[in-house]
């Protein structure tokens, strides 16, 4: 087996070292009725490189992937272009094959990168302090909910209905299994301002999204504002991070916690996974927060490093006390995410923030000229919602026969809102002049 | 060109060792290297992108007012910069990395290049079902090897990584409870002291309340307190233990404590953070498991990246299953494969949603590489090498170093820091080895043992590297037993020397910031 360098012969010289006569020995303490005589029945065995690459293949070869043709899927993930040197970085072994680097003398590589995306993070999202990762946006929500309660010492957290219904249930359950309250408001395609009218003094925090799952874009500072008059927290999400290039960041609408997906930069869509969590906060509550944190400071030559720091609130140090259970976070995707902004840099970033704009203006311009299309998003980065005459599915279904994905009907996202009729679709620096023309085209046909 | 050899010398002439400073700060092949806030600037930039044309008209004035301010760096000092930075990390494709309880093995490449496949890495999850049948069987394909080498009767696929599968679990013990209305009533869960730190946080995370039961002399679960912690069963939710243990060792009495703990009301939760020393050899669900989450990062080989990311797909019971997360895939009479993705219809009894989609699809697709490429016959003599590796280690340094247990280990080879010269502790006998070309071990876990070392070498090691690493091993260990106050300084030979962890944490340094402008000005 081409991954196991030990021979038989090496096997009975170290069984022999040991003094025990099989590995059988080994396994003394399992059950009788436990121990397994042969191979698990019903399993094939081993196959070679180019047998599980066929195999391999072949399903991917089933999938219909975002570059095939025109693509318009976002509520979450989008289809961005990644330049080839991010994964050349991603790929190199003293990254891709390292652990969490919790020896620092031999970790600077990893440890360094993570402070650079800690900094990338905490200037993109425009808060203080940012930690080195979580799994997604879902559960960094998640998290800074409880955060939020634990920081208040109150147990209700209100979510807006603009929240991506996935951040919501993630949220909603995390918080109800310890016990807090979850005020879920009406879904709504422009409503992240009603949180300002929902807090109150046993507010936790409150939970407002920009751009929302329907692309609207709103400045939540008077939410803020309500909020923090109420004692609350405001914590801002974002699900596309290439928007903060161009629309009003967390840290100017006066979030306490800024939490949001950064698989847009760097990561690939992946079918929704694995991608990075990125999770911002203000300097007073970094005490508080979840996961994991890369400080600098020097070695015993004075050297400037840098080390994984304020762990006392971690589960391996504080185990039922901890701050979260995370331990393994999203290391490797952050790294892309760095390696990624580190070329494009800010003028980079609102480069391809303004392009993604244009480009969904122009789709909604081609749309909204086709009899029937209403836009429902009254002000958007790269995303927005459009009513059709006709249901959403049917709709997709032909556009899809059309060789279009053309985005995620509501009713997948909200089962029991009665939006029917509604397609949230997206638009990034991939899509091109022709693949919008081919979208108006095909609606044009089917409605 | 070529070097011409005439005139010249060629062969070394001097032998004078001497601490040399250089200029720019780089050693020979190990460059010095800023941070990107340092050489990059905001007006750089590494792409290339077509003008945009500044049209903001839909954003309705939600528009950002200051710049992020963040540098770019033109491509070849992007590579070079993270080149750089790379060298200064050890990897397992560089070297032994026998970090205990982390399962560091070699990662097949085979795995990198199906995970970016175009059907697999540029496939949206939510794009229409139809168009995606291909991820979904993947996906379906492991979780039928996963179902059947635990023999359980499902597998939660969502979780993000292994704390995230051990919320999974208890979520769904927590639901059953619920739904037997003994929710409220049933809140306390036993936790073994030499636990992973997740496990208690995780019970705490549901709302759960952990109550501690510690080991035996030899290692295992004390069956004696356990019994005592289970005279009042009311408010038993359920016990969290993982098989093998921390130690290394596997349960003996782990029949019995399943046994006493289902007689008591409560459910198993087994970390299956250390399924790879007895997978193709013991199935858990043979054992009275619950539920177990499988880090397919341990076991199945899916790259550890510097801290994730991770997998940790959730087996559950007949018990449990029908409390299981949200999506999960259903293969349809037709052949046709779908996604439950609504708390509804046959998943009406599940708790809920844990994450935005459906899972790591990337790490499945690795996993599924690695285990099709093993087989049912390769994958237990995975786990037999693992354990014969382990034990051969074991055997070689038991005369120099201390066991922390009597006899056979599974997967991991433990020992305590009884055999040290006072002064000499766990931490120099790890920074020593840095010095030797290895990751150290884990140190200081698991909390039950002092001083703890936890030595996994993993399956894909050669008996020629474990033999070198025992050489190093036993050199150091004589030296601490010798008290020997030269190791108190490793490593020497590392890119850095010991970090100061302390003021890290006094004084936190999260982010780089510019300097202030007065100290430009004076350089």
């Amino acid at each position: 087996m081409r991954y196991l360098p030990l021979t038989d012969d090496d096997r009975k010289v170290m069984l022999n070292v040991i003094g025990a006569k099989s590995v059988d020995d080994f396994y003394i303490d399992v059950p009788k009725e436990a121990r397994l005589g042969g191979k698990i029945a019903g399993l094939p065995d081993h196959q070679g490189e180019l047998a599980v690459e066929r195999h391999l293949s072949k399903l991917a070869a089933k999938n219909r992937s975002a570059s095939s043709g025109p693509f318009f899927v976002g509520c979450g993930a989008y289809k961005h272009h990644i330049p080839a040197s991010v994964d050349m970085v991603v790929q190199r072994s003293e990254f891709l094959t390292t652990y969490t680097p919790y020896q620092p003398e031999v970790a600077q590589g990893t440890l360094q990168t993570l402070f650079e995306f800690q900094t990338q993070v905490a200037a993109l999202t425009a808060m203080d302090v940012a930690n080195a990762s979580m799994y997604d946006g879902s559960t960094a929500c998640a998290e800074a909910a409880v955060m939020a309660c634990r920081v208040t010492r109150r147990k209700k957290v209100i979510l807006s209905g603009g929240l991506h219904p996935h951040y919501a249930a993630a949220t909603k359950l995390l918080c109800e299994a310890q016990g807090l309250d979850v005020v879920h408001l009406a879904v709504a395609v422009d409503g992240e301002m009603a949180l300002a009218d929902a807090v109150d003094d046993e507010t936790a925090c409150v939970i407002g999204q920009s751009p929302n799952i329907f692309g609207t874009v709103t400045n939540m500072s008077g939410v803020a504002d309500a909020a923090h008059g109420k004692g609350a927290l405001f914590v801002s999400v974002f699900t596309e991070a290439v928007a903060l290039g161009l629309v009003t960041p967390p840290g100017e609408m006066g979030a306490d916690i800024a939490v949001g997906e950064g698989q847009s930069i760097g990561v690939p869509l992946g079918f929704g996974g694995p991608y990075v969590g990125l999770f911002a906060c203000t300097e007073k509550l970094v005490r508080q927060m979840p996961g994991r944190l890369c400080g600098e400071t020097v070695d015993a030559d004075g050297k400037r490093g840098f080390v994984l720091t304020l762990s006392t609130r971690e589960q391996h140090i504080r185990r039922d006390k901890a701050t979260s259970n995370i331990c393994t976070n999203s290391g490797l995707c952050a790294l892309a995410f760095t390696a990624h902004m580190t070329l494009l840099g800010d003028k980079g970033l609102r480069g391809l923030a303004l392009l993604n704009h244009e480009a969904a203006c122009d789709l909604a311009d081609a749309l909204e000229a086709v009899p029937g299309v209403e836009i429902l998003t009254p002000r958007f980065f790269n995303e927005f919602a459009f009513r059709t005459p006709m249901n959403a599915e049917a709709v997709l279904a032909m556009l899809d026969e059309a060789g279009v994905v053309g985005g995620v009907r509501a009713s997948r996202l909200f089962p029991d809102e009665h939006m029917g009729d509604v397609i949230v679709c997206a638009a990034t620096e991939c899509t091109t002049p022709e693949d919008i023309e081919a979208y108006a085209a095909a609606m044009k046909e089917i409605v | 060109m070529t070097m011409n050899t005439q005139g010249r010398p060629t062969a070394p002439t001097s032998t004078t060792v001497s601490a040399i400073e250089t200029v720019s700060g780089s050693r020979g092949l190990l460059q010095a290297e800023g941070l990107i806030f340092e050489i990059g600037t905001a007006e750089t930039t590494g792409v290339d992108l077509p003008a945009p044309q500044n049209r903001t008209g839909r954003l309705g004035g939600v528009a950002r007012k200051v710049p992020t301010g963040l540098p770019g760096l033109s491509e070849p000092e992007m590579v070079r910069h993270y080149m750089r930075l790379s060298q200064r990390n050890y990897a397992i494709d560089l070297g032994f990395f026998p970090l205990g309880s982390c399962t560091m093995k070699h990662n097949p490449r085979l795995n990198e290049k199906m995970a970016r496949l175009a059907g697999f890495g540029d496939i949206h999850p939510m794009q229409p079902q139809a168009t995606v049948q291909g991820a979904l069987e993947l996906i379906d394909e492991l979780a039928t090897w996963l179902k059947t080498l635990t023999n359980m009767p499902f597998v939660a696929m969502s979780p993000k990584a292994g704390a995230h599968g051990e919320l999974a679990g208890m979520l769904a013990i927590r639901q059953a409870l619920i739904a037997r209305g003994e929710g409220e009533t049933r809140k306390r869960v036993l936790v073994p002291a030499s636990a992973h730190g997740t496990n208690p946080a995780t019970a705490v995370q549901c709302g759960f309340i952990v109550d501690e039961i510690k080991a035996n002399a030899r290692g295992r679960v004390d069956m004696d307190m356990l019994r005592e912690k289970l005279k009042h069963t009311d408010d038993v939710a359920g016990i969290m233990l993982t098989n093998p243990n921390t130690c290394g060792l596997f349960e003996t009495d782990i029949k019995e404590i399943a046994d006493l703990i289902h007689a008591a009301g409560g459910y198993f939760y087994c970390d299956g953070a250390n399924f790879n020393a007895i997978v193709g050899r013991v199935r858990p669900g043979d054992l009275g498991v619950d539920a177990m989450h499988i880090n397919l990062h341990k076991t199945f080989s899916t790259p550890h990246g510097g801290g994730g990311p991770g997998s940790g797909p959730t087996v559950l019971s007949a018990a449990l299953a029908p409390y299981a997360p949200v999506p999960f895939v259903v293969k349809n009479g037709d052949g046709v494969f779908s996604l439950v993705e609504d708390v509804d219809g046959e998943a009406s009894e599940s708790f809920g949603r844990m994450v935005a989609f459906h899972g790591q699809m990337g790490m499945f697709v690795r996993a599924l590489a690695y285990i099709l490429s093993h087989g049912a016959d390769g994958l237990k003599q995975v786990a037999e090498d693992a354990v014969l590796n382990a034990n051969y280690i074991a055997a070689k340094l038991k005369h120099v170093m201390t066991p922390a247990f009597e006899g056979y280990c599974m997967h991991e080879a433990l020992f305590s820091d009884a055999f040290t010269a006072d002064g000499i502790e766990t931490l120099d006998i790890a920074k020593a080895l840095i010095d030797e070309g290895y990751h150290p071990m884990t140190m200081y876990f698991p909390l039950v043992v002092h001083g703890a070392m936890l030595i996994e070498p993993t399956e894909t090691e050669s008996k020629a590297t474990l033999d070198q690493f025992c050489a190093s091993l036993e050199s150091i260990a004589r030296r601490a037993a010798q008290g020997d106050e030269t190791l108190k300084g490793a490593p020497y030979l590392a890119p850095m020397r010991r970090l100061d962890e302390t003021r890290a944490a006094r004084k936190p340094v999260l982010k780089w910031t510019a300097p202030a402008a007065d100290t430009v000005a004076a350089e």
